[in-house]
């Protein structure tokens, strides 16, 4: 599974990191890192969880 | 598990509990119906990103109206549910049809609050829905240039905000004294009102409106002007009205078995009567966490609340009711204006402690805790998303004051 972030998309609002904080963190200069680009197979559900709950819908899972 | 389930209200609520459904095992038809014709969209964008003319319509359907989506609903786009029989198990559709079902879920959302005595004026809008969005944006690239909201919400701010980066003249008309003190209270409130002023926009606080100037002489009647009491006269091409929502419930006035008080009122697990669960802006359920019914109208609460809806109702047509869990979440909402990001973790209000723990309200760059009987009860963020996240656990877990202030001061 590989996360992949729409960045033009993405306002760095921190929901995802809420939700995964293992994958998603935004720093204190405001922007989003992927800390996990590959991230192991049970965190899916959240990442998918993640992924509905962007208020962009800047989230994508690419199997 | 099989029959007919139908989804009345095509939106964020109503869209997020046929997904869940379907992932629960639902393999029977799904009918989506919805009065709006347009392919269902998400909201926030449509004073903000579209209003602004940098996203199109397309940029913002919804994951579940996508062509690649598969999850095989059945779209009843256009037409709107005008009756609803509890025992008889059927949604009447205006122009006569029926449709039986085994499953409905309730997500008709809210709708606007018009202005009294402004019908067959021209350039008066609301703004709820794709249309409404279009037109507003499609007034300013026509050239209205003096734009009056009526009311200080989050939506006529947002709206107002953007077309004043558009370059528009625009005056906010707000009845209340204080502006934003129902949802952020004395303190914070009017940083609202400061940020629009900055901006160059007119912020007028307790004035009441007497009525809209128009010009019959010229085609559509449009509007000249906001009167107000006293007398003054308010320039205006272009109204925008942002007075609040109303629950969309007019379609199940008089339905038996359905309890309507300011919205559709569930049980705990947001069951409306035996079959029919309720989600998003239209549903009212008792929270354990407050002890108090709840209706909120973001949208975070819309996709967490429909996909809760429809564990339930898979639940229940599945013969395993217990199955069936309690909701209660923490509220969750934001609003962009200019540069701004405010973003709220729980509750905010006029009876609120409020303490400011990291920055200052004067950067507009602060973190400010709301606290009462002495726990937090909020976590407010201006443009500080990494905080406001680490900070949310103090209202999930319940923290009293004094802690919840020292541990937001340590992350400073
Ligand atoms: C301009 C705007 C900006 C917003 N910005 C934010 C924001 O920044 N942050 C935030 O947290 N929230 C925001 N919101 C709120 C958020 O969008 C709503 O909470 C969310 O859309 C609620 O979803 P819902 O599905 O419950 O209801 P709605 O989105 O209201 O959808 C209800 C649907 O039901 C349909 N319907 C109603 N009656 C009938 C009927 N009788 N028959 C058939 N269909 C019917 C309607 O056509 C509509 O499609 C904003 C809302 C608007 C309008
Ligand atoms: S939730 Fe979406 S917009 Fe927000 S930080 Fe994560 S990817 Fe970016």
């Amino acid at each position: 599974m590989r996360v992949v972030v729409d960045f033009d998309l993405c306002e760095s609002n921190a929901v995802c990191m809420g939700i995964v904080p293992e994958v998603f963190e935004v720093r204190d200069d405001d922007f989003l890192y992927i800390l996990q680009e590959n991230p192991p197979e049970e965190l899916r559900s959240k990442i998918e969880e993640a992924v509905r709950r962007c208020p962009k819908q800047a989230i994508a899972i690419e199997d | 598990m099989d029959g007919r389930i139908v989804v009345a209200g095509a939106s964020l609520a109503g869209l997020n509990a046929a997904e869940t459904l379907r992932r629960e095992g639902f393999t029977g038809e799904l009918v989506v119906v919805d009065a709006d014709p347009a392919t269902p969209y998400d909201k926030p964008p449509l004073s903000k990103q579209v209003l602004a003319g940098t996203w199109e319509p397309e940029k913002i359907v919804l994951p579940a109206a996508r062509p690649d989506a598969g999850l095989d609903l059945t779209w009843r786009l256009g037409q709107r549910a005008v009756g609803l029989d509890v025992a008889g198990r059927r949604l009447r559709l205006e122009g006569g049809d029926e449709l039986a079902f085994d499953g409905l879920v309730i997500a008709s959302g809210a709708a606007p609050r018009h202005l009294p005595g402004t019908d067959g004026i021209g350039g008066v809008h609301v703004l709820r829905t794709l249309a409404d969005s279009l037109a507003i944006r499609g007034a300013v690239d026509a050239g209205a240039s003096d734009v009056v909201v009526i009311g200080a919400g989050f939506i006529g701010a947002e709206a107002a905000a953007t077309c004043r980066e558009r370059g528009c003249t625009v005056t906010i008309l707000e009845a209340a004294p204080v502006p934003f003190e129902r949802s952020l209270g004395p303190r914070i409130g009017p940083l609202v009102a400061d940020l629009h002023r900055d901006h160059g926009v007119d912020v007028r606080l307790g004035v009441r409106i007497d009525g809209l100037d128009s010009d019959p002489g010229r085609d559509g009647n449009p509007v000249t002007g906001v009167r107000l009491e006293g007398g003054e006269v308010v320039a205006a091409d272009l109204v925008i009205v942002g007075i609040g929502v109303a629950p969309g419930v007019g379609w199940l006035e008089g339905a038996a078995g359905i309890t309507l008080d300011n919205g559709v009122v569930t049980d705990a697990t947001l069951l409306a009567a035996p079959g029919i669960v309720a989600a998003g802006d239209v549903a009212r359920w008792p929270s354990a966490r407050y002890g108090e019914l709840l209706r909120i109208e973001h949208w975070e609460n819309a996709i967490q609340m429909g996909e809760h809806a429809g564990r339930t109702l898979a639940a229940h047509l599945a013969g395993d009711a217990d199955a069936a869990l309690p909701y209660d979440p923490v509220p969750w909402f934001w609003s962009d204006m200019y540069d701004r990001k405010i973003q709220l973790a729980g509750r905010s209000g006029p009876d609120h402690d409020v303490e400011v723990v990291i920055g200052a309200t004067e950067e507009r760059r602060f973190v400010a805790l709301y606290g009462r009987a002495g726990r937090v009860e909020g976590v407010l963020g201006w443009n500080r998303p990494r905080h406001v996240m680490q900070l949310r656990s103090l209202v999930d877990t319940p923290t009293p004051w004094s802690d919840g202030i020292e541990q937001a001061r340590a992350l400073a």
